[in-house]
């Protein structure tokens, strides 16, 4: 896999975008709208030309101080927010439209929308849409792909399904693939390394777990809210109990059934030197990974799990790195998001 | 004012505007028998009438369709220098008086105008003022339904690898094309009954240049029956366009706006 390489330096409205990128598997950019996000995919796709930089796909350049590849001559498969599908084509029309080969039939079976191919989008859910819309970015038989907030025109429920659809698309594509989001969780949940984009530049590139564990700064801190934690869950009567890859049991109000992760903010997590006696259900006794200060407030990485307490609180415990603390939370407080 | 008064007051008004309105149009069918219209419609003058307005009006429309629409798209795409001005030059026409656009043809095509050709008094120049009068109608509504189009599929259609002439067959035209069916609608019609600028640089030859509009001028000293006839003629045209064009617009499922307003929510 060729890696895509991003340099890109252009004035917006109210600050520089200057944001330098590798992309290899999948990276994800997140950040407030109006970040400079959607910028980034527009110029990697050649739809808006930038003031300086470079872009290229391994040694070759699309963009540089001498070259300019028009976007119709870019391998690139776009996911438009909306999906910008073709409203006077039929399923199977919009799939074709720039495909290559005779990969259509095989994509509509794919992704599920061969018993769609001679419905007109407009009749279609906005899953059903999404689905569309990737399968006509994929037809170009594209060498990198690009997704503008793949997830935000679909409502909370159809978002889980679709969101573990996609990963799933992204990872058997095997394609360098930017996301562009302003969920973290979605970004958590697509990419392997997620960079935090803030007024056109990109503040930290990290793994989700390193940034929940140790944000850069307090804004950071304040946009990759939650913790993730992967497992398998067992819907029961009244709890589910997800069983983490990396070990130990969490429970959760939400159902769920197979591939999971949970959701826990780090500041529904209360830390102890021993495992109090209270009514919440979710107790993990680890080490103390890192301590991290956030003005007031200090994020504490316990095992795979981070926790937020006051610095008071962090203080008046002592909290050290390498020693032994229980974190603790409640099921109600643990969102379960299917994988 | 009491409410009642007023109520009335604008009844009263509508009521006036209707009958001044439909009025003139009614008559025309009922100053003579029916029988009597429908027979002047076989009159020679009305057939070659009929044929020189039909063929003109092709050709003109032809004309129309075939160099407004590259030139509507190009206008309503690119953002460059003086387009406004560009725009207005185009939009002129529209506001000029036909008797002023059949002077400046005449002083632009004649044998000693600007151009130097033996277009005047011929069919070419019927086509040509039609053109000139109904022609910006077009392109003015062809400007509009292109602007229309969301930029965001055209976009889409380049990553898709769409090169200039694919984007504008596969993703603007058909996008456009009700706007554009109502701007031909409205220019066709123009285009029929034109009058002032035909007769000033075409002349009213019966069977070369006279077209419908000119019959009935021709015909008002002469056959008042038959001015009637086509001017029933003419009616009954432009009120079928009329009603084809408010159907086309209710049937159609407007494929000009995009998918998004269909999807469950949205935000940005």
């Amino acid at each position: 896999m060729d890696a895509l390489t991003a340099d890109i330096r252009t004035p917006l409205r109210a600050f520089d975008l200057e944001l330098s990128l590798a992309v290899r598997g999948t990276v994800a950019l997140v950040g407030p709208s109006g970040a400079g996000k959607s910028t980034v995919l527009r110029a990697i796709a050649g739809l808006l030309r930038p003031a300086a930089g470079r872009i290229a796909l391994g040694g070759d350049v699309w963009f540089d101080a001498r070259t300019w590849r028009r976007p119709e001559e870019r391998p690139v498969g776009m996911l438009f927010q909306q999906y910008a599908l073709f409203p006077h084509l039929t399923v199977r029309g919009n799939v074709a439209f720039g495909a290559r080969g005779g990969s259509v039939d095989r994509l509509l079976e794919q992704l599920g929308i061969a018993h769609l191919a001679d419905a007109l989008p407009s009749t279609l859910s906005g899953g059903e849409q999404q689905r569309v819309a990737l399968a006509r970015a994929l037809a170009r038989e594209p060498r990198v792909l690009l997704l503008d907030e793949p997830l935000s025109a679909l409502d909370a429920h159809t978002r889980s399904t679709i969101r573990s659809e996609l990963r799933e698309v992204l990872r058997s594509a095997g394609l360098p693939a930017l996301v562009v989001t302003h969920d973290f969780e979605d970004a958590a949940a697509l990419a392997d390394v997620v960079g935090v984009v803030v007024d056109g530049r990109v503040r930290q590139l990290a793994s989700p777990e390193e940034l929940v564990a140790r944000p850069a700064d307090a804004f950071v801190g304040a946009l990759t809210g939650a913790n993730l934690l992967r497992g398998t869950a067992t819907a029961g009567t009244g709890t589910t109990t997800l069983l983490l890859d990396g070990g130990g049991t969490v429970f959760s109000t939400d159902a769920v059934e197979g591939a999971a992760a949970a959701v826990v903010y780090p500041w529904d997590v209360t830390l102890a030197r021993a495992t109090p006696d209270d009514s919440a259900q979710n107790h993990l006794a680890a080490e103390v990974a890192s301590v991290t200060r956030l003005g007031n407030r200090v994020r504490v990485a316990v095992g795979p799990l981070t926790a937020e307490v006051t610095a008071e609180s962090a203080d008046r415990l002592g909290v050290r790195e390498g020693e032994r603390l229980v974190a603790t939370w409640k099921a109600t407080a643990t969102r379960l998001v299917a994988l | 004012m009491s409410r009642a008064v007023f109520l009335l007051g604008t009844f009263a008004a509508a009521l006036a505007v209707l009958a001044f309105l439909v009025l003139p149009v009614v008559a025309i069918f009922t100053h003579v028998a029916p029988g009597t219209l429908v027979s002047q419609l076989s009159n020679p003058v009305v057939v070659d009438a009929l044929v020189v307005s039909a063929k003109t009006t092709v050709y003109a429309q032809a004309l129309v369709l075939a160099l407004g629409t590259p030139a509507a798209y190009l206008l309503a795409t690119r953002r460059f220098r003086g387009r406004a001005l560009v725009v207005t030059a185009v939009e002129l026409p529209l506001v000029l008086p036909p008797a002023v656009a059949g002077i400046g043809l005449l002083v632009a095509f004649g044998r000693m105008g600007v151009l130097h050709t033996s277009i005047p008094f011929t069919q070419t120049a019927v086509v040509l003022a039609v053109a000139f009068v109904s022609g910006p109608l077009y392109v003015r509504a062809a400007i509009a339904a292109f602007e229309a189009v969301d930029p965001q599929l055209v976009d889409a259609a380049r990553t898709l690898g769409a090169g200039p002439a694919r984007r504008f067959f596969r993703v603007a035209l058909p996008l456009a094309r009700n706007g554009l069916l109502a701007g031909e609608a409205l220019a066709f019609a123009r285009g029929l009954g034109e009058f002032g600028a035909t007769i000033m640089f075409a002349g009213s030859l019966q069977r070369v240049t006279q077209t419908l509009p000119l019959a009935i001028y021709a015909e008002f000293d002469v056959d008042f029956d038959v001015t009637l006839a086509i001017s029933g003629l003419l009616v009954v045209v432009s009120a079928v366009l009329l009603i084809a064009l408010k159907l086309a617009a209710s049937w159609t499922l407007s494929p000009q706006t995009s998918a998004r307003r269909f999807a469950p929510s949205t935000s940005s």
